[in-house]
């Protein structure tokens, strides 16, 4: 009796090991990947890094390495986010309050909720084929306008999901109470539960933010083909993620030299945006 | 001790304050949760300027029934009233206006609810609901209200400070001082001391027995010794009847339904 029980233990024990080390293992598998990531970005980016990257424009094939820079895309993409965000966070934010507040129980909001969620795994590629379609097609030629709005498109179902489940967090009680004073719905809404939320919604909009600021996909259909700086919101835009597309292709070792410096200025904006998106939702919960 | 429905029929008291004391008057008020129905032909004299308490164990619709005084409960499709509830002449069941009835008839919760804002933004809120006040004369009628709800003192120096910084018997006072801000007619209490420490216990209290003079107050307790020393009436409730209404003087000392006799002397609830 003694003796079964120990070899049972000792199989489980044998059982638990293994599955320890599976998922140990699985998790650093998924590290190192960061990791390696990280490391190439800065062992092969930081070098590049100079006060040119941000002063100078984009340099034409055959420059000497070390000259040039990326304001005209770092300018392109800072503008195109902020259309995108700006578009974002007022859909996504309206959207989300009426699900969270509005929708209880309606099947359109069952629907509206489905669709979102379809929206937000999209392909950012078929994104930006709709907003070719949608935008660049009727008005004759891409723009920054319009990578700007493929762009809202890939934030607004992050900013929309991100606002629901935040709302949710908010007691019943607290809306009676707005509810109680004699307020209406929709001043509690606004007076109350946002303020209540607003660490939650902001936390929203980075994510949204984090979301779209390395996508590529959706400006190569709307917005490509400037090289220079640009601040014409309907012409086209230089923008970094595109920029490095394109100069990572290259053969130019300036331009190659500039695609890490630009990876890795995306890669430390988008961890910017993750780690202050997370320390304020974690600053709310206590 | 087992209780059924038919027995909650068979033995009811009221003794109830008369007519012209009366500022609300409850009377064969039905309540339902979709199919579920939670009260039965409930009746609830309110008397002016009294401290009317609910006791009865969990579920037995002691809130239910507060909540259908300011007509909270309209904001979930599905629950509705049937019955009559008559306040300032007419049915509170049939207002069109239910902004209107919450500022004559305020609220506060189990949890204290500050909102996300200032001391003083806090009250001011339903105040400035109604009506457009001049900054000095918010000034008094903030100092006014926590005052009144024995939190003045121990606020003063941070009017400015966020409300949700204040310790839960603080908060629950600044809600009752909220409450009372927009100068109601009634105010509504559900359970507001259950989270609370004695010594706030106590502190609430004494705020509601000094409110008494200027305010109606409706109480839901579970606690049978804040019933005892607050209240000048109380209403017995059981499987969403009202089975004793009676005085507190003398409910609490000889309960007259057997029902009310075993809550009181601790045999169920």
């Amino acid at each position: 009796m003694i003796a079964a029980d120990s070899s049972r233990h000792a199989r489980r024990q044998a059982i638990n090991f293994v599955f320890v080390a599976l998922t140990s293992l699985a998790t650093a598998i998924a590290l190192a990947a960061l990791v390696l990531i990280l490391a190439s970005l800065v062992a092969k980016g930081f070098g590049g890094l100079n006060g040119a990257v941000f002063t100078q424009d984009t340099p034409g094939a055959g420059s000497d390495v070390g000259t040039g820079g990326l304001r005209n895309a770092l300018v392109g993409s800072l503008i195109m986010c902020l259309i995108g965000m700006a578009v974002a966070v007022v859909l996504g934010v309206l959207a989300g309050t009426w699900l969270a507040e509005y929708g209880n129980g309606r099947q359109l909001a069952d629907v509206v909720r489905f669709l979102n969620d379809v929206l937000l795994s999209a392909p950012s590629i078929l994104v930006g084929l709709f907003a070719y379609q949608a935008l660049v097609v009727p008005l004759h030629g891409g723009s920054a306008l319009a990578g700007g709005l493929a762009l809202a498109l890939l934030a607004t179902p992050v900013v929309t999901r991100t606002t629901e489940d935040i709302l949710r967090l908010q007691s019943a009680q607290l809306r009676e109470a707005g509810m109680a004073l004699g307020a209406a719905k929709g001043y509690v809404i606004r007076a109350i539960i946002w303020r209540a939320s607003r660490t939650g919604l902001v936390t929203g909009g980075l994510l949204g933010f984090a979301r779209i600021s390395g996508e590529t996909a959706p400006l190569i259909f709307t917005s490509a083909g400037n090289q220079f700086f640009s601040l014409n919101l309907m012409q086209p835009m230089a923008s970094l993620p595109y920029s490095i597309f394109q100069f990572a292709l290259s053969a130019d070792d300036n331009w190659r030299r500039l695609a890490w410096v630009g990876a890795l200025v995306i890669a430390a904006a988008v961890l910017t945006a993750n780690i202050v998106g997370r320390a304020l939702a974690k600053g709310r919960a206590t | 001790m087992s209780f059924d429905a038919t027995h909650a029929d068979s033995q009811r008291v009221m003794v109830a304050p008369p007519p012209e004391a009366r500022v609300l008057d409850v009377k064969g008020l039905d309540f339902f949760y979709g199919t579920h129905q939670a009260l039965y032909g409930v009746d609830l004299p309110v008397a002016r300027h009294q401290i009317t308490a609910l006791i009865g164990p969990s579920g037995c619709g002691k809130s239910t029934l507060l909540r259908t005084l300011n007509r909270i409960y309209d904001l979930y499709p599905g629950q509705r009233a049937a019955g009559e509830i008559t306040f300032e002449g007419e049915n509170v069941l049939n207002e069109k206006d239910v902004t209107r009835l919450r500022a004559r008839i305020g609220m506060v919760f189990q949890r204290p609810t500050p909102f996300p804002m200032s001391i003083y933004d806090n009250i001011a809120f339903g105040v400035r609901l109604y009506r457009k006040v001049a900054k000095a004369d918010m000034d008094v009628i903030v100092e006014r209200a926590l005052t009144r709800a024995a939190l003045w003192d121990e606020v003063k120096d941070k009017l400015t400070q966020s409300g949700l910084g204040l310790s839960g018997g603080q908060q629950q006072r600044l809600c009752v001082a909220r409450g009372i801000a927009v100068e109601p007619e009634i105010l509504l209490l559900d359970e507001p001391a259950s989270a609370l420490d004695p010594l706030s216990t106590a502190k609430l209290e004494t705020a509601l027995l000094e409110l008494k003079s200027s305010f109606t107050i409706v109480i839901v307790t579970h606690n049978l010794q804040q019933g005892a020393r607050l209240s000048d009436y109380t209403g017995f409730m059981l499987l969403g009847r009202m089975i004793e209404f009676r005085p507190s003087s003398e409910a609490f000392v000889k309960p007259e339904t057997e029902a009310m006799r075993d809550y009181v002397t601790g045999r169920y609830g």
